[in-house]
């Protein structure tokens, strides 16, 4: 009989060696699947894995790397401070598109004035924005107790209603021709998140998220309130003890995400993306719930996780194009690799005896 | 504007058409979150019956043989959250997640090749003397089986969890398990076939999407169904009747906004889309002060340590 035996303490080598293991496996296993709809397994990987960063269009790709990471990663690392203290965001695509839509707007009411401040100001609103999205589902957790994993989902579909109906109507490029979506924010300098060194991929989001990644790493190892959010997600009773105030940590966990969600839309659409428009959300804010959980939800994790999942995004355009392999392929590839994270967990909080057991 | 255009009887009829995709994917979840698992995997198991079912029915040509595949599909696929939950012990919040998203992303390879089919269809059971009733006979007693299969399990989880000794069981796993575990029942094998029977109802819910309600099989078509059942059951505060209720409830306003969409209201077309949504969390924020009804073991995995 295998038998569990609980650690009292989860074991560090584990932790960090479970997502390596769970990504080789999701590479088998997605090999399998990729031989089973009957592409070539072996180019399937290393396309997906190995062109965009050393093949021969590499050039083209890796600047690519940056523009889709930095999303990722700045969502995925508010959503992992409210993950630790219990907090279940799992709204940050709404968050985002508020966000776009909010820094958007911003800029487009200053068209076609030129200044230096329109930026800034398009970011702050689009921090604002995703925090106030965010803030729903917060003070309806605090005032009355509400599910806030229900209301922040629910709360995407309204987003994405919301998205459809600006970009048809109030941000309208009036010079559209009568097409849906903004006017184009590349085309208006002031408001343009350009590459801050040009062929690189590296804009205004890919310097926030660093900074992200540095802020969450300072708050969760240096500071009180990192210290109250690891407890409250651990021992909710000591946390009380040791004056953690539940409501207070609740606000500020899914204002934080939202706010980090909104930004990472902010700098989609007024730089990659460019304009607001009807399928401007690509699923970053759910891909971002797989990268902090690969990440462990540790910020240096975090990093490194955007990265490979900005790697099999970009990979599994190109095995489209190349291969022929559906888009779908590489969503199932996603939630492969989560399932085997979440299960090889197992070995981090348990120990596996073999042998026979007294008890049931 | 034209709101004489809208037919009440029609309206009735396909306000329990939209309703019972949500009635099965909530039941099923009432009965796993009785037995104190939390699964947030509904909208996935949903759209995995929603292209099992759609397949398999046209494939044989046979509806009703979409629909056990469909269960069978639900079930099956469920199974991965009982290994992550009960085997593994993973957090079921985040297992539930992993569900959804992987759900949706195989959902959609396994379809491609099914859009812009039309599934057969499915007869529609008239109900002897009571469907020839002028007026509302037509709207309330001639729809297919499977509307009335949803409506008639409810019947009978509603009296086993209240009367049967099984129910009795499930209920005191899903309060206390360290108590029931003691008592000498199965927790976990108590727990795994909630799980099961909660995966092969959404996937029943989803093919009545794919087959009936829409019908086609189109990528993401659940469009957010099996997390308004999950609000649904909080809304019932874990009460089959009341689940039945909301159901309805939710199907109306579903129905009423098609309704009022095609009937040309003032309200533009996106805001009439998201009201479902802001119902719901309305509905949510009005009664989520009541958790009495609330399994107390709900969301914690259970390990015999000893």
């Amino acid at each position: 009989m295998i038998r569990l035996e609980k650690r009292s303490q989860p074991s560090r080598e584990w932790s960090i060696a479970t997502p390596i293991l769970a990504v080789l496996i999701t590479i088998i296993v997605g090999a399998m699947l990729f031989s089973a709809i009957g592409k070539p397994p072996f180019e399937a990987i290393r396309t997906i894995f190995w062109d965009p960063l050393f093949g021969e269009f590499a050039f083209y790709y890796r600047p690519q790397l940056l523009i889709k990471a930095a999303p990722l990663v700045l969502i995925a690392i508010g959503l992992s401070l409210g993950f630790r203290a219990g907090v279940w965001n799992i709204g940050a695509e709404g968050q985002y598109i508020i966000g776009a839509l909010s820094g958007a707007g911003v800029g487009l009411a200053f068209y076609p004035i030129e200044g230096l401040y329109i930026l800034p100001l398009m970011v702050l609103a689009g921090a604002f924005g995703g925090w106030l999205w965010a803030m729903i589902p917060g003070l309806l957790k605090v005032k009355f107790g509400t599910n806030e994993i229900l209301v922040s989902l629910m709360l995407v579909y309204v987003a994405e209603q919301l998205l459809a109906s600006m970009s048809l109507g109030l941000l309208k490029n009036p010079e559209g021709f009568g097409f849906p979506g903004s006017r184009n924010l590349q085309q208006y300098p002031s408001a343009h998140n350009a590459e801050l060194i040009a062929g690189t991929g590296m804009h205004l989001g890919v310097v926030a998220a660093l900074i992200a990644v540095i802020f969450a790493y300072i708050l969760l190892t240096r500071h009180r309130l990192g210290f109250h959010i690891r407890l409250a997600g651990e021992a909710q009773r000591a946390a009380r003890f040791a004056g953690v105030e539940p409501n207070r940590l609740i606000l500020f966990c899914l204002g934080i995400s939202g706010a980090l969600a909104g930004l990472a839309g902010l700098f989609e659409v007024a730089g990659p993306a460019g304009q607001v428009s009807i399928d401007f959300n690509v699923g970053y804010g759910f891909t971002a719930i797989i990268v902090a959980f690969l990440g462990r939800l540790h910020p240096v994790g975090i990093l490194l996780a955007g990265a490979l999942m900005a790697l099999t995004y970009i990979g599994g355009d190109i095995a489209q194009s190349n291969l022929g392999l559906p888009s779908a392929a590489i969503q199932v590839f996603q939630g492969m690799l989560l399932f085997f994270l979440l299960a090889l967990d197992l070995l981090t909080n348990f120990r596996i005896k073999f042998g026979k057991s007294e008890v049931a | 504007m034209d709101l004489s255009a809208i037919n009440p009887a029609l309206l009735i009829a396909s306000l329990m058409v939209a309703a019972t995709p949500i009635l099965f994917a909530a039941i099923g979840e009432l009965i796993a979150e009785k037995a104190g698992v939390l699964n947030l995997g509904v909208e996935g198991m949903m759209i995995i019956g929603a292209v099992a079912g759609f397949a398999v029915a046209v494939e044989s040509g046979s509806p009703l043989l979409g629909f056990a595949a469909a269960a069978a599909a639900g079930a099956a696929f469920s199974m991965l959250f009982v290994i992550m939950t009960q085997l593994a012990l993973a957090n079921q919040v985040a297992s539930g997640l992993a569900l959804t998203l992987f759900g949706l992303g195989l959902s959609a390879l396994l379809g491609q090749s099914y859009v812009g089919i039309k599934p057969p269809k499915l007869d529609t059971f008239d109900i002897p003397i009571l469907s020839e009733i002028p007026g509302i006979g037509p709207a309330l007693f001639s729809h297919d089986i499977v509307l009335y299969f949803g409506i008639a399990l409810t019947f009978v989880i509603w009296s086993g969890l209240k009367y049967s000794r099984a129910g009795l069981v499930l209920r005191a796993v899903g309060e206390n398990h360290d108590a029931a575990h003691a008592l000498g029942y199965k927790v976990m094998r108590i727990r795994i076939l909630a799980i099961l029977f909660g995966g092969a109802c959404a996937g029943l819910g989803g093919a009545y999407i794919s087959l009936i309600r829409v019908p086609q099989w189109t990528q993401g078509m659940t469009a957010g169904i099996g997390w308004i059942a999950l609000a649904l059951v909080v809304f019932s505060s874990w009460k089959p009747l009341r689940t039945l209720l909301g159901a309805y409830l939710f199907g109306g306003i579903t129905v009423l906004q098609l309704n009022f969409q095609a009937a040309g209201v003032a309200i533009p077309v996106e805001y009439l889309a998201m009201s479902p949504y802001l119902i719901t969390i309305l509905v949510l924020v009005i009664l989520s002060a009541d958790k009495s009804g609330a399994p107390a073991a709900l969301g914690r995995n259970f390990h015999a340590s000893r």
